[in-house]
């Protein structure tokens, strides 16, 4: 039942984006509408699950069994990268419309810390392949779950009143500062 | 001569936006994770903007020097390997000479690979400029980014811990503020320190937006 625990955790628990700070630029970035949320989150939960098993096999059956833990950090980041590459050119030729609204999220999502976090926290937590693969979607859950609680947040800041030097990223992290404080509430729940 | 002077000042201009008027931190919004992670202590600032600021300016260089060789399809893919071979070697550096600071650290000195910063610097200057001029906007960044990184991390460590560089300054019947050294505190500092330079920086200068996505 671990791999509940760890789902469970990494969803939120330790939520990824609001309290290991990744996936911080997507967060500010692409959350103003929820729509356009969702569909990131979508695209990142997919990314992130993939990205973490091949990165599980590349580290087991690679990396370690050949004693290259220094090649660790190259190695996911060209994994990352090349899973990235493949479900676009795929998204691309079976599905046209989830492309068109996927399709510019997709790129971005190369650079986002979270998913080369996961493959870090993964190998550093000695997770097995079901592990890592609930881990993976934990994640990516969590993360689509703050960004949607954010881009609902700052749908209904922008009708409000908001000092003008706030305005945009400043006042974002500020009401991510008190979404952190409402998380830390389950801090201590599970400990994975 | 006067060539000569135009191209110093050239070089200066360069070196120099990085540190206030495209600041990565304050001005452009870039690498927001390790800006709000490790700014728990001075200390984890300064050091984690001295490792980027080494994997930003080595890999600038690289990446200047090399850029008529890389096929531009591939020139991403390319960027991020050179940028991860210059993190591994950060990365046993500090876990070799200081132990401490790496395990403060922890994931976040590899996590410097996906620091958009450095990536949005070969791509949008290093590739398209000679090597001193890219080495001398690596360094003007780099420094920036770090300053950033102290500034934040001295006013968490200060109301979170009533103390700088491990010396009390509030004395011992300060009561710590600990939520300025949890994950909240990192977003709400940071929240606060860009409006108040929106504030001070007039209307046309305001930050509203992230360069990165």
């Amino acid at each position: 039942m671990k791999f509940l625990l760890v789902f469970l955790s990494a969803a939120i628990v330790n939520n990824f984006v609001l309290t290991y700070f990744l996936g911080i630029c997507p967060f500010l970035g692409v959350s103003k509408k929820t729509e356009a949320a969702f569909s990131m989150g979508l695209a990142t939960t997919f990314v992130m699950t993939l990205a973490a098993m091949i990165s599980w096999l590349i580290n087991n059956f690679i990396l370690i069994k050949y004693n290259l833990p220094f090649l660790q950090y190259v190695t996911f980041i060209l994994a990352i990268a090349s899973v990235v590459q493949f479900v676009e050119m795929y998204v691309k030729k079976a599905s046209p419309a989830l492309y068109h609204s996927l399709g510019i999220y997709l790129p971005l999502i190369t650079t986002n810390c979270a998913v080369l976090g996961l493959a870090l926290f993964a190998a550093l937590r000695n997770y097995n392949f079901i592990e890592t693969l609930f881990f993976g979607m934990g994640a990516g859950v969590g993360f689509t779950l703050a960004l949607i609680i954010m881009a609902g947040i700052r749908e209904e800041l922008e009708l409000s009143n908001t000092p003008k030097a706030l305005e945009g990223v400043a006042i974002t992290l500020i009401v991510a500062g008190l979404l952190a404080l409402a998380f830390m509430g389950f801090s201590g729940m599970i400990s994975v | 001569m006067a060539k000569a002077l135009a191209k110093e000042y050239e070089l200066g201009k360069d070196f120099s936006v990085g540190l206030w008027s495209e600041n990565p931190i304050f001005r452009q919004i870039l690498g927001m994770c390790p800006t709000l992670a490790v700014t728990t202590s001075v200390i984890n600032g300064f050091s984690m903007g001295m490792a980027t600021l080494f994997v930003l300016f080595m890999a600038s260089t690289t990446v200047a020097a090399i850029k008529k060789l890389v096929p531009y399809q591939v020139r991403l893919a390319g960027y991020v390997v050179i940028i991860a071979s210059y993190v591994t070697i950060a990365d046993l550096y500090l876990k070799g000479s200081f132990p401490a600071i790496s395990k403060a650290l922890g994931p976040y000195v590899p996590l410097i690979v996906v620091n958009c910063l450095i990536l949005a610097r070969s791509e949008s200057f290093a590739a398209h400029h000679p090597m001193h001029r890219s080495m001398a906007d690596a360094a003007g960044m780099g420094i920036g980014f770090a300053w950033g990184l102290v500034l934040l991390g001295g006013i968490r460590e200060l109301f979170g811990n009533g103390s700088l560089i491990d010396y009390k300054i509030f004395g011992a019947n300060y009561e710590p503020m600990v939520i300025m050294i949890l994950p909240a505190g990192a977003f709400i500092t940071l929240g606060i320190v860009l409006g108040l330079i929106n504030q001070f920086s007039g209307k046309e200068k305001m930050v509203k937006e992230t360069s990165c996505h």
